[in-house]
């Protein structure tokens, strides 16, 4: 594939209680957003076992999005703060491994914020269409 | 008694630790010896690959390989055996996971090279010589070879097909003596367990770990030289990295009862994908838990970083097996 269209493939692992709300709302007051960014819904950012993270790069991802509710709205209480300490150290060991910084993100969307949903897809897809495709799929 | 066994053992990229291991079962050697006739050993016979490469397909029993494979000739080894042995047991980690030379893979061979032949305080190499694959010798007319390294490390199973594992670095003298019992059951009925076996428990390290275990809290990464550990209580709890959660047991825990932590050499456990990526999430799980409210992101990030090498900590011994096991670094093609 040349870089001209290159058309990222970014896997999205959405919170039930927040980011996938945030989306659905997006989609029903018609945001536009870039289709690249496909969801996968959880019950919660804490989750999302850091292999999930990498199976989707290993099979075919390009980039990895892990959403989540704001710091103290936690349905659960507790699995925002252990999806960011997982996100934090996972982040650095895939430094060691040569991935880019970009490729992997988390943020933070509450339900109410489907505008911020929609600029976090946009943005990580412009991101990972500037990097060009993940190399373990064949990208250089 | 039915007929001796015909057994090889054979060293690809190790470090000799196995085969001292194969020692280390003292006085029980002799029934290793008259159960098995050992033809091959590079470590302590005297033998020609060209005895092996003159018997038949099949005729030995039992080729016993340790290490993994990252040279053209030990790959060519590894066939070689294939073909020769109707059991090949995967012995250790550097042959079940990769091991210890497997974290060659978070860098290239470009790379290595260059660390090797020019960049280190000793190499004194003004010439910039590289060792020659080939060399054709104009004074005698002849071509020699050498064998070359390859991108990546692999474990045994990713150049042939292994029908059993025994991981360790080195494997305990328990599980050894379960292989002998496996040959022996093997030499008197014909018999063989399913293929594929792993012969080590299938429950984690924790499981056989004899220390206290309660909540898990830890705020400080401390490591084994820099205090005294608590002998009783869990080596986690007490801030040092131990790797028991997602490691297979069957070891029987013994780097836990010198006070050591596991380095997770028996590879995961049987419900685990990677056990690079389980231990990482294991151990941010159980970081900071009290008052993770009030901690800021810059906050996170400085306990977190107390992690000094994430990788090297977590896939000490198995990056080759992991879900991304090489190195994603775009390097330049000289």
């Amino acid at each position: 594939m040349s870089p001209d269209n290159f058309e990222p493939n970014i896997v999205a692992f959405v919170c039930n209680w927040c980011t996938y709300i945030a989306a659905d709302t997006a989609g029903v007051s018609r945001a536009k957003y870039a289709p690249n960014v496909k969801l996968i819904r959880t019950m919660c950012s804490g989750r999302v076992d850091p292999q999930f993270v990498l199976t989707a790069l290993q099979k075919g991802a390009d980039g990895v999005l892990v959403c989540g509710c704001h710091p103290g709205d936690c349905h659960y209480k507790e699995g925002n703060y252990k999806a960011l300490r997982r996100h934090t150290l996972l982040k650095k060991m895939l430094g060691q491994l040569g991935v880019e910084d970009q490729r992997v993100r988390l943020e933070w969307i509450s339900a109410s914020e489907p505008e911020k949903f929609k600029e976090v897809a946009n943005e990580i897809t412009e991101q990972i269409r500037q990097l060009g495709p993940f190399q373990n799929n064949g990208g250089e | 008694m039915a007929e001796k066994l015909k057994v090889a053992l054979h060293w690809l990229a190790s470090c000799g630790g196995c085969e001292v291991a194969v020692v280390d079962v003292d006085e029980k050697i002799l029934d290793v010896v008259a159960l098995m006739d050992i033809l091959f050993w590079p470590v302590a016979l005297d033998g020609k690959y060209s005895d092996i490469k003159a018997m038949e397909d099949n005729f030995l029993d039992i080729a016993i390989i340790n290490g993994g494979v990252r040279t053209t000739e030990q790959e060519e080894h590894a066939k070689l055996f294939r073909d020769k042995a109707k059991v090949v047991v995967s012995f250790g980690s550097c042959a079940c996971t990769g091991g210890v030379p497997g974290l060659a893979n978070c860098t290239t061979k470009e790379a290595i090279l260059q660390t090797a032949y020019h960049d280190t305080v000793s190499t004194s190499n003004e010439a910039g010589t590289r060792p020659q694959p080939k060399w054709d010798d104009e004074v005698t007319g002849e071509t020699m070879t050498l064998p070359t390294l390859y991108e990546e490390v692999k474990p045994l199973d990713q150049v042939i097909d292994v029908d059993y594992y025994l991981p360790g670095c080195p494997p305990s003298e328990a599980r050894i003596l379960d292989l002998v019992g496996v040959a022996a059951n093997f030499a008197e009925t014909g018999e063989l367990p399913p293929k594929g076996a792993i012969i080590a428990a299938e429950k984690s390290v924790c499981d056989e770990c004899e220390r206290e275990k309660g909540e898990k809290n830890i705020t400080e990464i401390k490591r084994p030289h820099s205090f005294d550990a608590d002998r009783e209580q869990c080596l986690l709890e007490q801030g040092i990295i131990c790797l028991g959660p997602a490691t297979r047991g069957g070891c029987g825990a013994p780097c836990m009862d010198a006070n050591m932590p596991c380095r997770g050499c028996q590879g995961k456990p049987e419900q685990v994908d990677d056990q690079g990526l389980k231990m990482l999430s294991a151990l941010a799980s159980i970081m900071g838990v009290e008052n993770e409210e009030e901690r800021s992101f810059e906050e996170v990030e400085e306990m977190i970083d107390q992690v000094v090498d994430p990788l090297g900590t977590f896939y000490r011994f198995n990056l080759p097996v992991a879900i991304i096991n090489k190195t994603q670094a775009k390097t330049e093609v000289k």
